[in-house]
C-alpha cells in the first residue's frame, strides 16, 4: 500500500535558513536579554573575548591613523614640498614607513580577531546546543504535552541560527563602529568643536529617520511572520489532507483560498522589505548632506582663518565627517538583525530557563545477592534486582525484592489543577497479573499508565510500587522497573539492532535476536535487505505500522522488566496477524506484571483484572464472567446491545 | 534552471526591470559625489572660494537627492518584485499540486511540500532581492569607479586594476572553498535536526527506558561535527577581512606615494588624489558585494531545485481528448487487471484481478494488512491508473471519462480520512457545494452522525478544529460518510471507514444506506466479519490476488482464509470498540 510517510513537519528546513533577519516576537528586556547572552559567551570565553576586544581596538587604531595620515600627507608634506625645485621625500618615505607599519599591525589585529572569534561563536553555540539538548532531556513530558514540536525544533535551527550571524557579524561590528565613533569623534573633537556638534546632531536625525524605519519594517515583518504562519497553516492542512481534495475534486476552491493567503503574505512582505531596504540609501544621503553642510560651514569658519581653522584642517575633518558617518549607518543596519537575534536569545533562554523534571526519589534499585539468609547488595549483575530503602527515622537501610506489585490508592489526577481527569482510582495489581484498562477515548487509560511512571505527578493519594510510595523511588530507577509499549511506535535512525538494544544497551547480540524471536520480529528482521544491520531512516518510514509495533515490543521485551505497559500496542495489525503476534505478547508477558489497554475487546478477554473506565472513573472491575454477570456496561459493550457508546 | 525561474517573475516584470536600472542611478549618484567633495576640496578650500563650495554644495545636495529618490525607488521596487517572485512561485507551486495524481502525492511527503512552500521560497524571495539590488549595483559601481579612477589618472588607476585582479582571484578560491564547507555545514545540519526532532516526538520512549544519557551522547557527537565543520568554513572565510584590508591599506599607500610626487609635479590635484582615495574603498567594497552574491546564488540553488520539482512533476493522469461526461451506472468490471505503485517494480500489487459487479449491489471486501485491499478500490475512481488490463465504470473504460465527471460520481470514503477546519455544514458541502441545509441533515441522518451533531454546541455549525481534533474517531468516520453521501454517488467505497463505531451503529448505518440508496453500488472493506457478512457478495484478498468470492455462508464452507478470519473473531460477538481507534 502506498501509505504516505507523514514526517512531522520540520520548521525551517535544513539549517534553519530562510526567516532569519525577522523579529518574530516581542523582546522584552532587550538590555538584560544581551547583558546574559555576554555573560554567556564570557563565562567561558573571557580570555578569548579579551583578545578579541584588544584585536579590534589595535586594527581599528590603525585605520584611523591611516586616515590621520590623509591630513598630515597634504599639510606635512605635499603642500610645503609643491614648489619646491628639488623636494625631498626622505620625511615622506619615512612617514609612510611608520604608517605602513601601523597597518601592518592592524592586519595582523584583524587576522588575529577573525579566527578567535570563530572559536569563540561556534564553541559559544556548540555549549549552548548541547546545554538545549541536554536540559530539554531533563524536562517533564508535559512540556513536550503544551509546546508545538515545530516552535521548540526551530530554537535549535532558526534561533541559534540568528545567534550565530549576531555573534559572529553584528557583536564584532559593534564593537568595531563603537570604538571607531569614539575615536573619530575625539579627532574630531580636537579639530573643531562645531563642526563636531553639526555632525553629531545630523547623526541624531539619521538616528530618528533609522529608527522610523526599523520600526515601520519591524511592524511589517511581524505582519509578514503572521501572514506566513497563517499560510503555512493552510498548506500543511491542504497537504495532508490532499487525498480528500482530490476525491472531493475541492482544488479549485483551495487554489482560490490560497491566493487570498498568498496575496496578504505578499502585501505584508512587500512593505516589511521595502521599509528595511530604504535604511541604507537614508542613512547614506543624510550622511552626504552632513558633508555638504560640514564643507559649507567649514569653509566659512576656514577662508575666515576663524579660531585657527586651517584648509588642512577642514579637508581631513571632511574625511572624518566621512568615516565618522560609516560606522553610524552600519550600526542602524544591524538594528533589525540584533533585535530578531535578542528575540532568538529570548526562546533559548525561555527553553532554558524550564522548570526540570522534579525527583526527590531516594529509593533505588540495586542488584542483589542472598546471603546467610538476608538481602546483601552487589556490585555483580546478578539479575537479582531490589529496591534499596533507606529509613532516615531508624537511620537503617533495608532491602525489598523487586516483584512487581501496583497499587493505586484512591488516586484523582488532572493535568491542570482545575480540571480533573481521573479520579478515586483504586486498583491492585498482584504480580504476574494482567489488568486490563477499556473505555472510550479521553476515559483516561493511558493517564493511568503516565502515573504509574510519573511522567505526571498525582494530585491526590498515593501510588504504591512493591509497597513503595512511587513518589519516594528515583525516577530513573522506577522507569527502568517498567517496560512501555506505545501506540505510535517511535524509532530511531540507527540499525534494528541497535533499536531493540535501545532497551538495554548492554544487552548481546544474543539477547537482542532472542527478545526479537519472542516477539515474533526475527523472520521479518532477517528478511530485510541488511537483517538487524539494516539501517532505519526518518522514523522507521521504510517499515510497516505492524512491523514496527513488533519491533517496540522486541525492545521491551530486551528490557526484561517486571512491569509491562502495553498501550494499544497491536492495534495497527489486522486480526490474523495479530493472532501471531498475541503469542509474542503473551510470552512476553508470562510471569510479568501487565497493564494493557486493547481496543479489541477478544485480546484482553484473558486478562485477570478487567477495568472499565469512563470519564476518568472506574465503573467496573472485575474478570471477563463477572463483568459480563453484573449485565453492565462491559456486558453492552460484549454483546453489542446497546446502540450509542459515546457521549 | 535561472531561465526556467525567470518565468515566474511575471507581472512584475516592470519592477524587476527598473530595480538594477534605479541601482546603477544610485551608484552613479554616488560616484559622483566624491567627484564634487574633491572639487569642494581643491577649488573651494584650498582655492579659498566660499561661493564655489556654497554651489557646489548645493549641486552635491540635489545629486544626494537624486541618489535617495534611486534609491527609495531601487528598495521599494525591489522588494516589490522579489515578494511578487515569491507570490507566484507559491502560486505556481500550490496550484501544480492541485494538479497531482495520488501517484504524484505519494512523492512527496506533506511535510516536504510546505518546507518547500515556505522556507525555500523564502530563500529564493530573499536571493533574488539580493540578485536584483547587487548583482548589477556591485559590477557597476566596479566599473564606474574605475573608469572615474582612470580619468583623473590612468597611471593610479592601474595601481587599483593589479589590486582588483589579485582580490578577484583571491575570493574567488576562498568563497569557492569556503561554500562547499557550507554545503556540507547543512547536511550536518540536518543529522542534528533529524535528533532533536526524533528526541522531540519520542521523548516518551526516551523517557520511559531512561536513556536520557545516551541520547545527550549521541547529540554532542552530532554537535561536535558541526562545531568542526563550521570552524573549517568559517575559519576559512576569517582570511578574506584581513585580505581585504592588505590590498586597501597597501593601496592607499601606493597611491598616496605616487600621488604626492604627481602633486608635486603639478599633474595631479591633492582633490583628485583624495577621490582616488575614496574610490578605492568603493571598488573594493563592491569587489566583495559581488563575491557575496555569488555565494548567496549558489547556496540558493538547492532551494530552486527543490521548488523546480514541484512547479516540474506533471501530472501521472491526464484527461482524454473527448471525454464522456455521465456516469451512466454504478456497474463496475475489472478485466484481467494488473496494478503496481512504481512502474519499475518487478511485484505488482494487484494481480490478474477480474471481477464484475453489478449496479446495486454490495460488495464486501476483506484480506489482511497489505493485502491491496484499498489499492484495488482506488482504481475505480481513477485515483490511480491500471498497469495491465482494463477497468470500466457503467459500461466504459475509466480512462475515457473526464475525472471531474468519473470522481463526482464515484465517492470514496478513505481510510485516512481529513476533515478540515471549518464547521460541519462547511465540510459536508465539500460533497456538495450546492446542497442545501435540509440535505446535509439528511446525509447526516443516514450516516449515523445526526445525534451526536445534535448534542454539540451549535449543532451543524459546530467549527471542527484541523484535523477534526475535536471529535472523536467514530464521530468523524461517520462526518465523512456523510459527506461521501452529500455527493449522490453511483459508485460509494467505504475504505475501513467504519473502524471506530461500534458494531450497532455500523450495522444501522449499512441497512440505512441499502434501504435509501439501493441503487447505489457499495463496496465495503473490512476488518470486522461482522461488517461484511450481510453483502451480495464478499471478495477475500490475499497477497494482491483475489483469493475467493461469494457469499458469507459459501465462503465459510469453502475459503480457509475468510474462515481464519471469522475464527480469529468470533467468541467475542466481534470487536467491540470503544470508538477510539483514531
Amino acid at each position: 500500500m502506498a501509505e504516505e510517510r507523514v514526517k512531522e513537519v520540520k520548521l525551517g528546513g535544513p539549517g534553519g535558513r530562510g526567516m532569519r533577519g525577522m523579529p518574530r516576537a516581542k523582546v522584552d528586556h532587550p538590555g538584560q536579554l544581551f547583558m546574559r547572552l555576554m555573560k554567556y559567551v564570557f563565562k567561558y570565553y573571557a580570555v578569548h573575548m579579551i583578545v578579541v576586544m584588544i584585536c579590534i581596538v589595535v586594527s581599528v587604531l590603525a585605520s584611523v591613523q591611516g586616515t590621520m595620515f590623509t591630513k598630515t600627507l597634504i599639510d606635512s608634506y605635499i603642500t610645503p614640498m609643491m614648489g619646491q625645485s628639488d623636494p625631498d621625500y626622505g620625511p615622506l618615505l619615512a612617514a609612510m614607513g611608520r604608517v605602513a607599519l601601523f597597518y601592518g599591525i592592524g592586519i595582523a589585529a584583524s587576522f588575529t580577531q577573525a579566527r578567535v572569534m570563530v572559536y569563540v561563536n561556534q564553541g559559544t553555540l556548540k555549549r549552548l546546543r548541547e546545554e538545549l539538548f541536554s536540559h530539554m532531556e531533563s524536562l517533564p513530558v508535559s512540556y513536550f504535552d503544551t509546546h508545538s514540536h515545530g516552535d521548540i525544533m526551530s530554537v535549535y535551527t532558526n534561533d541559534i541560527d540568528t545567534l550565530r550571524q549576531m555573534i559572529s557579524q553584528s557583536l564584532p561590528q559593534l564593537l568595531n563602529s563603537a570604538i571607531t565613533i569614539v575615536s573619530i569623534f575625539s579627532m574630531m573633537i580636537v579639530l573643531s568643536i562645531p563642526l563636531t556638534a553639526l555632525t553629531v546632531a545630523m547623526v541624531f536625525v539619521m538616528m530618528a529617520v533609522s529608527v522610523w524605519a526599523t520600526k515601520t519594517s519591524g511592524r511589517n515583518f511581524v505582519a509578514q511572520q503572521k501572514n506566513l504562519g497563517s499560510i503555512n497553516g493552510f498548506i500543511e492542512e491542504t497537504m495532508s489532507g490532499e487525498k480528500v481534495v482530490k476525491v472531493f475534486c475541492h482544488e479549485e476552491e483551495c487554489k482560490e483560498k490560497f491566493d487570498e493567503l498568498n496575496e496578504e503574505l505578499y502585501q505584508s512582505a512587500y512593505k516589511a522589505n521595502a521599509y528595511s531596504n530604504i535604511l541604507g540609501p537614508i542613512t547614506s544621503q543624510l550622511g552626504n548632506t552632513s558633508y555638504v553642510l560640514c564643507a559649507m560651514v567649514g569653509g566659512m569658519l576656514a577662508l575666515n582663518s576663524y579660531l585657527g581653522f586651517t584648509v588642512g584642517g577642514l579637508a581631513s575633518f571632511l574625511t572624518f565627517n566621512k568615516s565618522f558617518n560609516m560606522p553610524i549607518n552600519q550600526v542602524t543596519m544591524q538594528f533589525n538583525s540584533i533585535i530578531s537575534a535578542l528575540a532568538g536569545a529570548q526562546r533559548v533562554f525561555a527553553l532554558l530557563d524550564e522548570k526540570p523534571e522534579a525527583d526527590e526519589g531516594y529509593v533505588t534499585l540495586v542488584n542483589t545477592k542472598m546471603e546467610n539468609g538476608r538481602l546483601v547488595e552487589t556490585a555483580d549483575h546478578t539479575e537479582q534486582w531490589a529496591w534499596k530503602h533507606f529509613h532516615k527515622a531508624e537511620g537503617t537501610t533495608t532491602y525489598q525484592p523487586l516483584e512487581g506489585d501496583v497499587t493505586f490508592n484512591d488516586v484523582d489526577f488532572g493535568y491542570t489543577p482545575e480540571k480533573m481527569v481521573l479520579h478515586d482510582i483504586v486498583i491492585h495489581a498482584k504480580p504476574g497479573q494482567k489488568i486490563a484498562l477499556v473505555g472510550s477515548t479521553g476515559a483516561g487509560k493511558t493517564t493511568i499508565t503516565n502515573l504509574i511512571n510519573r511522567f505526571y505527578d498525582i494530585q491526590d493519594g498515593k501510588i504504591r510500587f512493591d509497597d513503595i510510595n512511587v513518589n519516594k523511588i528515583r525516577k530513573a530507577d522506577l522507569r527502568r522497573s517498567l517496560g512501555v509499549v506505545l501506540q505510535d511506535t517511535h524509532l530511531f535512525t540507527d540499525t534494528v539492532r541497535e533499536n531493540i538494544r535501545y532497551g538495554k544497551l548492554d544487552a548481546t547480540d544474543e539477547e537482542v535476536e532472542a527478545a526479537a524471536k519472542l516477539a515474533n520480529a526475527d523472520s521479518f528482521i532477517r528478511r530485510l535487505p541488511k537483517g538487524y544491520d539494516t539501517e532505519l531512516t526518518g522514523d522507521g518510514a521504510n517499515l510497516s505500522q505492524g512491523q514496527r509495533q513488533l519491533l517496540a515490543i522486541a525492545r521491551a521485551a530486551v528490557a526484561d522488566p517486571p512491569v509491562l505497559i502495553l498501550d494499544e500496542a497491536t492495534s495497527s495489525i489486522d486480526t490474523r496477524t495479530e493472532k501471531i503476534v498475541q503469542d509474542g505478547m503473551d510470552k512476553l508477558m508470562k510471569g510479568r506484571t501487565t497493564f494493557v489497554i486493547a481496543h479489541r475487546l477478544s485480546t484482553i478477554r484473558n486478562s485477570d483484572v478487567i477495568i472499565v473506565l469512563e470519564q476518568g472513573r472506574i465503573v467496573e472491575q472485575g474478570t471477563h464472567e463477572q463483568l459480563l454477570d453484573l449485565r453492565g456496561r462491559y456486558y453492552q459493550l460484549w454483546t453489542g446491545k446497546k446502540p450509542e457508546l459515546a457521549s | 534552471m535561472i531561465k526556467k525561474l525567470t518565468k515566474y517573475i511575471g507581472q512584475f516584470k516592470f519592477a524587476t526591470i527598473v530595480t538594477p536600472f534605479s541601482m546603477i542611478g544610485e551608484v552613479i549618484c554616488e560616484m559622483v559625489i566624491p567627484v564634487l567633495m574633491g572639487r569642494i576640496v581643491d577649488k573651494g578650500i584650498y582655492g579659498k572660494d566660499m561661493s564655489y563650495i556654497i554651489h557646489t554644495g548645493l549641486l552635491m545636495l540635489a545629486v544626494a537627492l537624486l541618489g535617495l529618490m534611486f534609491g527609495f525607488i531601487g528598495a521599494f521596487m525591489g522588494a516589490k518584485a522579489s515578494a511578487g517572485f515569491a507570490r507566484n512561485l507559491r502560486k505556481a507551486m500550490f496550484d501544480n499540486i492541485q494538479m497531482y495524481s495520488f501517484a504524484n502525492i505519494d512523492h512527496f511527503s506533506p511535510s516536504s511540500l510546505v518546507t518547500r512552500l515556505t522556507t525555500d521560497v523564502t530563500n529564493m524571495q530573499n536571493a533574488f532581492m539580493m540578485t536584483l539590488r547587487m548583482a548589477m549595483r556591485a559590477p557597476a559601481s566596479l566599473i564606474i569607479a574605475m573608469t572615474m579612477s582612470f580619468l583623473i589618472s590612468p597611471r593610479l588607476a592601474s595601481v587599483y586594476l593589479v589590486a582588483v585582479t589579485i582580490l578577484s582571484v583571491f575570493l574567488f578560491f576562498v568563497m569557492g572553498r569556503a561554500s562547499r564547507y557550507f554545503k556540507q555545514v547543512f547536511e550536518r545540519y540536518d543529522d542534528l535536526n533529524e535528533s532533536v526532532q526524533e528526541n522531540v516526538s519520542a521523548i516518551r520512549v526516551v523517557k520511559a527506558y531512561v536513556r536520557e544519557d545516551h541520547e545527550i551522547n549521541r547529540f554532542q557527537k552530532a554537535a561536535m561535527n558541526i562545531y568542526l565543520m563550521f570552524c573549517k568554513a568559517e575559519l576559512n572565510i576569517s582570511f578574506i577581512s584581513p585580505a581585504m584590508m592588505f590590498v586597501v591599506y597597501t593601496c592607499i599607500l601606493l597611491i598616496s606615494w605616487l600621488g604626492a610626487h604627481m602633486i608635486i609635479q603639478n599633474s595631479l590635484t591633492t582633490g583628485e588624489l583624495m577621490s582616488l582615495l575614496t574610490y578605492c574603498m568603493n571598488i573594493l567594497m563592491s569587489l566583495m558585494m559581488l563575491s557575496m552574491v555569488f555565494v548567496m546564488i549558489t547556496m540558493s540553488q538547492a532551494s530552486a531545485k527543490r521548488i523546480l520539482e514541484v512547479i516540474e512533476e506533471r501530472s501521472t493522469l491526464q484527461d482524454p481528448e473527448d471525454p464522456i461526461r455521465e456516469v451512466s451506472d454504478g456497474s463496475i468490471c475489472f478485466d484481467h487487471v494488473n496494478f503496481a505503485y512504481n512502474a519499475e517494480s518487478k511485484e505488482p500489487v494487484l494481480k490478474d484481478i477480474c471481477l464484475s459487479i453489478r449496479s446495486g449491489e454490495s460488495i464486501g471486501i476483506i484480506g489482511g494488512t497489505g493485502s491491496a485491499k484499498s489499492s484495488l478500490v482506488n482504481l475505480i475512481s481513477r485515483l490511480y491508473d491500471v498497469t495491465g488490463g482494463t477497468l470500466s465504470v457503467g459500461g466504459h473504460d475509466v480512462k475515457a471519462y473526464s475525472i471531474e465527471a468519473l470522481r463526482g460520481k464515484v465517492a470514496v470514503v478513505l481510510q485516512k480520512n481529513v476533515l478540515f477546519s471549518g464547521t460541519i455544514y462547511e465540510n459536508l458541502r465539500w460533497g456538495n457545494r450546492n446542497a442545501t441545509d435540509e440535505e446535509c441533515r439528511e446525509a447526516c441522518r443516514l450516516a449515523c452522525a445526526d445525534e451526536f451533531i445534535e448534542t454539540m454546541p451549535d449543532d451543524y455549525n459546530t467549527r471542527i478544529e484541523q484535523g477534526g481534533s475535536n471529535v472523536s474517531g467514530g464521530q468523524k468516520q461517520r462526518l465523512c460518510i456523510a459527506r461521501a453521501l452529500m455527493m449522490k454517488p453511483r459508485v460509494i467505497i467505504f475504505d475501513d471507514s467504519t473502524s471506530a463505531v461500534d458494531t450497532a451503529t455500523d450495522a444501522k448505518i449499512r441497512k440505512q444506506l441499502s434501504e435509501s440508496i439501493p441503487d447505489t453500488t457499495k463496496l465495503v472493506i473490512a476488518q470486522r466479519i461482522s461488517s461484511v457478512e450481510n453483502c451480495d457478495r464478499i471478495v477475500v484478498m490475499d497477497d494482491g490476488r483475489i483469493n475467493g468470492v461469494g457469499t458469507h455462508e459459501e465462503l465459510l464452507k469453502t475459503n480457509r482464509i475468510y474462515k481464519e478470519v471469522y475464527d480469529s473473531q468470533v467468541g467475542s460477538s466481534d470487536d467491540a470498540d470503544f470508538d477510539e481507534k483514531r
